[in-house]
């Protein structure tokens, strides 16, 4: 919390944090606008790689590396069956969006407003000086295995449950089906 | 680096998450939007850790159990979508009204049509009532544009109306799917029927 430099002098890291930042808005916009469903998990790919880009240039690398491992490894891999699964038609489709579109714009436009303004009002003299290190698999391990032990493992109770239940779930679809 | 910077990039990364859940129809992109609203949250998280050098890495760690809480959503969330593509045969979120409220959806297009059959025989009466006394005097004409809209997505409620049970609009949208397979849909309905009703 020093002395913020100008706006206008920008640093490397705020270049590269900035044109990141810029990739994944821009590929978010595309996964909620675009017509091909198969082709908005591909932007969302692309999405959550710029945002492990920004998590790197935020010096916490670990929580990129999870990013990359669980978000795009995992979770787009599950939506992505999920739409071969329920049989959504590859190419163009013209009913993704309901009809209620304008409304949602104007909700969402006016979430950005009241937020960004907000947020710009409130941090604009907030300064972080980024050090390497902060965010290392040592320091994150370390202080998850000390201070943040039973939530950590009340978290793994959740996660088998959760497996659990999306296993019955999905499993009388496996019998119905043959 | 300004902490505005990740803060108004999640903030429009929330905000494009609002517009998807809002504006799209697909479940599964649903889902995806609600996967950008986390991670719009995550990347404050991770932002104001670095900014206020948290000893405990409260946000850091914080961010990791959101990444699996996520992780376990979307598994959830895609078993419940399949489980619902395998009783209607489909995820379209708009034709998905059997859990709305019946009297509210249809109430235009019965309070024109059969007005004095309906009213006294519906069995909702704490929901009934507020609505029959704000469409009869004199509000049809600004009910009537939305009765074509709806009769479209709700044709099959609007002929079990004057049935007056209360749970008949939930039922006709279940037969369509069977009546489509009825060969294998028979050994699933034994099935699924136990595990439908908690």
């Amino acid at each position: 919390m020093t002395e913020a430099p100008s706006y206008l002098s920008p640093s490397g890291q705020e270049i590269v944090f900035l044109l990141l930042g810029a990739v994944a808005v821009g590929s978010a916009l595309l996964v909620v606008t675009t017509r091909q469903l198969v082709h908005a998990a591909l932007w969302l790919v692309v999405c959550f790689g710029a945002l492990a880009g920004c998590y790197l240039v935020l010096t916490a690398e670990f929580v990129a590396w999870v990013q990359v491992l669980i978000y795009v490894g995992a979770i787009v891999v599950l939506l992505l069956f999920g739409i071969m699964l329920t049989r959504a038609p590859i190419g163009r489709t013209a009913d993704l969006d309901s009809p209620n579109r304008p409304t949602a714009a104007i909700v969402a436009i006016a979430t950005a407003a009241v937020l960004v303004t907000v947020v710009v009002d409130g941090f604009r003299m907030a300064y972080v000086p980024l050090e390497p290190g902060g965010g290392s698999a040592r320091e994150l391990g370390s202080s998850i295995f000390r201070n943040w032990v039973l939530p950590f493992e009340a978290l793994s109770v959740l996660l088998l449950a959760a497996l659990i239940g999306a296993i019955v779930l999905s499993r009388t679809d496996i019998r119905g089906r043959d | 680096m300004h902490v505005v910077y990740p803060a108004v990039v999640s903030a429009l990364l929330f905000s494009i998450g609002v517009y998807g859940v809002l504006a799209r129809r697909n479940t599964i992109l649903v889902l995806m939007s609600v996967e950008l609203m986390l991670n719009a949250v995550n990347l404050n998280l991770v932002a104001f850790d670095v900014w206020l050098r948290d000893r405990l890495h409260g946000g850091q760690v914080l961010t990791l159990f959101v990444i699996v809480i996520a992780a376990a959503e979307v598994g959830l969330g895609l078993a419940i979508i399949l489980a619902l593509y395998r009783n209607r045969r489909t995820v379209d979120l708009d034709r998905l009204r059997s859990l709305a409220e019946p009297a509210t959806a249809t109430l235009p297009t019965s309070a024109d049509s059969s007005h004095a059959g309906s009213a006294p025989t519906a069995t909702t009466p704490a929901a009934l009532p507020p609505d029959e006394a704000a469409s009869s005097p004199g509000t049809e004409p600004a009910l009537a544009p939305a009765g074509p809209a709806l009769t479209s997505t709700g044709s099959a409620h609007t002929p079990s109306r004057p049935a007056r049970t209360p749970a008949e609009p939930s039922i006709p949208p279940r037969p369509r799917p069977r009546a489509g397979s009825p060969d294998s849909a028979e050994g699933r309905r034994t099935d699924a029927g136990p595990g439908e009703a908690p």
